[in-house]
């Protein structure tokens, strides 16, 4: 709640006099996390309690505040749980491979070019993310040029096929979470005083110890912020082991999704999503609280 | 399928890919999901539709995507042009089932609640509709009032959910069976065994809709799915699944989207639904095929019922009426390509495409129909363990 005294202090600074303005200036939005996410989740933990109606329909539950229901759930799913998190993670570090040369190269070396190459970062957003995904399906697919190439160079014999799985999963979530981690990392790339490199350089430090000594730790935010903002969606996400996994490579968002609409199977749905809030909530707490980025907080 | 259709085949089989039917079922489809996971309270535009409902003289309808003849040119679906014209009634025609579970799951509360759910007609299949009937969710049918309702198929008169159909009335129906690409198979499918040939390994997709998936898995199992089959001899079709799936041999469970991986090669061989093959067929120069199996396919149908909520009965049930006249029927199923449920229909046929009059997809044959099996209604406790097992079996 720092951040509300903070706001608050502010705002009365600015009027110069003290009152309700700045609590009214923050109604919209705390109204808005009241109605729609405070609620909702009491709502969710409220229904993950619950148990079926004895000789009931499908879908009808009853409050008998269970809390073996987590424990039910978690030992029903534990594959899926591990698999999210390896599938997220490997997302992960894909994305910041990728992303930290591309923000690097962006930031400090595409000239005229820079607002051109950030367009182009974002662009896959004008396109909806299911049909970017399905897009994979068919570069992957037989009828892309991937695999036939690869047979033709015998990388992969004629059998092998790419998509419906988990390098094909993987492959989906880091291309779905690149650009976001690409712009934080452009972001603090970008905010590095030039001078500091001088000075390194003038320090008679190569271009690695520069880049380990003064530019790493200067970009720190920017990739705790990336690997955040990537990893979280990464972990929880269903569409990329939807559409481009089998029935081996599924996550725990799918099974969510079919426990809430295929099983009618509120009460676990709703604890198997306690769960995975909670699971990243605690590896996102510790991961900042490691990496010591106060500023993020 | 509409004549002088502007689209070329490959852009309707996007746009089909897209909205089919089925669409949106599981797989691919289960992604629609989201959008209702945030629309989980039920609060659809229940404004307009009150007021609709006060309105005399209108219908409104909920069905699947492409399940009603419709005239690109003029933008309109012909059969219920002509129905208006003729009865003064409005109908509000919405594709807005997409898949039984997510849009039971968005009405469900308003149903409970006895709100109105802005539909007087709704399109489900069996197994929901089952659900419906058994919660109290629809209203009884005036057998007077829908004089035509003798003309439904013998073998749709009379089903477990709703004996005797004073709840429902069959929209269409249609097979599981096998579906495979005839280049590459050229012997094609007959059989369970042929279908997990070691050669088609990896490139085997099945669909999410457990009923047919299962009931061609239990079928090939010698068990008859419209019997009262046990857990037990469930649970050993579910094995035969999982044994399939983590062995390699199932790339995917999905809903309609088996007929994108079959045209881009991914998929040689399906169990997947006649209507679509059909399709599939006419659109690729009969490059694909489909059969029903040798041990026995499902039969499935999508029932017209008037939700409990409903108060314009009357005109819902005209509305029925009218699409149980043979000629009506016949022009809807030149269009969707499903069985079309209506006796007599076959012969209006002749007059509209004496070609699909002799479908066994559209108008199957005593024989076709005596190898398809209707699987049986299961009890909500039966549903949910069946369900929990399949779900589980396919990697959820």
């Amino acid at each position: 709640m720092a951040f509300l005294q903070a706001a608050a202090t502010r705002a009365t600074s600015f009027t110069g006099k003290k009152g309700r303005l700045p609590y009214l200036l923050l109604a919209p939005g705390l109204f808005w996390l009241f109605a729609f996410f405070v609620l909702p989740i009491l709502n969710l933990a409220a229904t993950s309690t619950q148990t079926p109606v004895v000789g009931g329909d499908t879908g009808q539950f009853v409050q008998t505040f269970r809390l073996a229901n987590y424990i039910d759930a978690f030992n029903a799913s534990r594959e899926q749980f591990a698999r999210s998190f390896i599938y997220a993670t490997l997302a992960t570090l894909l994305a910041l491979a990728i992303s930290y040369p591309l923000a690097y190269a962006i930031a400090f070396r595409s000239g005229k070019f820079k607002n051109f190459l950030l367009v182009l970062v974002v662009a896959p957003f004008f396109v909806s993310f299911l049909l970017r995904t399905v897009a994979w399906k068919q570069i992957l697919g037989e009828s892309g040029f991937v695999v036939p190439t690869l047979r033709a160079l015998h990388i992969i014999g004629p059998q092998t096929t790419l998509t419906a799985s988990a390098l094909a999963v993987v492959t989906g979530m880091t291309y779905n979470f690149l650009p976001f981690m690409t712009l934080p990392l452009y972001a603090s790339l970008e905010r590095i005083d030039p001078r500091t490199l001088e000075a390194s350089n003038d320090l008679y430090a190569n271009g690695v110890t520069t880049f380990r000594k003064v530019t790493l730790p200067l970009s720190m935010p920017g990739v705790v912020a990336g690997t955040l903002l990537t990893f979280i969606p990464a972990a929880g996400d269903y569409v990329n082991a939807a559409i481009l996994g089998n029935p081996n490579t599924t996550m725990l968002g799918n099974v969510i999704d079919s426990r809430f609409f295929r099983i009618v199977d509120y009460p676990t749905a709703a604890a198997l999503s306690f769960m995975l809030m909670a699971a990243i909530l605690i590896l996102v707490t510790v991961y900042i609280r490691k990496s010591g980025t106060d500023e993020l907080v | 399928m509409p004549k002088n259709n502007p689209l070329s085949p490959k852009m309707l089989e996007l746009v089909r890919a897209q909205l089919s039917r089925r669409g949106v079922i599981a797989g691919v489809g289960s992604l629609g999901a989201a959008g209702l996971l945030a629309g989980c309270g039920t609060k659809s535009d229940s404004k307009t539709s009150l007021s609709a409902s006060t309105g005399g003289g209108t219908v409104r309808w909920a069905n699947w995507t492409l399940y009603l003849d419709y005239d690109s040119k003029t933008k309109s679906y012909p059969t219920l042009d002509a129905f208006q014209k003729e009865s003064g009634i409005k109908v509000s025609y919405k594709e807005d089932v997409d898949d039984n579970d997510s849009f039971y799951g968005k009405v469900q509360g308003q149903l409970k609640l006895g709100q109105d759910i802005g539909y007087d007609i709704v399109t489900l299949t069996d197994w929901m509709a089952g659900r419906w009937i058994r919660l109290g969710y629809t209203q009884k049918l005036d057998a007077a009032a829908i004089p035509n309702k003798v003309n439904i198929l013998d073998k749709l008169a009379t089903v477990g959910f709703d004996n005797g159909r004073n709840n429902s009335l069959t929209w269409q129906s249609g097979f599981a069976g096998f579906g495979w690409n005839k280049q590459k198979l050229p012997g094609g499918i007959k059989t369970v065994d042929q279908l997990f040939a070691p050669a088609n390994k990896g490139k085997i997709e099945v669909l999410s809709e457990m009923r047919d998936t299962m009931g061609i898995i239990l079928q090939f199992q010698g068990v008859d799915i419209e019997s009262n089959f046990t857990e037990a001899q469930f649970m050993n079709g579910i094995d035969f699944l999982q044994k399939k799936i983590s062995d390699g041999f199932i790339r995917k469970v999905v809903g309609n989207s088996y007929k994108e991986d079959l045209i881009s090669g991914d998929a040689v061989a399906v169990i997947g639904w006649s209507g679509d093959m059909f399709q599939l067929a006419t659109e690729n120069d009969g490059k694909f095929d489909f059969a029903v199996p040798e041990s026995g396919g499902t039969l499935w149908s999508d029932n017209m019922m008037i939700p409990s909520t409903s108060k314009n009965k009357l005109n819902a049930e005209k509305v029925m009426n009218y699409y149980y006249e043979p000629a009506v029927a016949a022009q809807v199923a030149a269009y969707v390509n499903y069985i079309c449920p209506v006796k007599g229909a076959q012969a209006e046929m002749e007059k509209i495409d004496p070609k699909l009059a002799n479908s066994p997809y559209i108008f199957p044959t005593a024989s076709t129909l005596k190898t398809t099996k209707v699987f049986r209604t299961l009890t909500p406790a039966e549903e949910t363990t069946f369900t929990t097992a399949f779900q589980k079996a396919t990697g959820n």
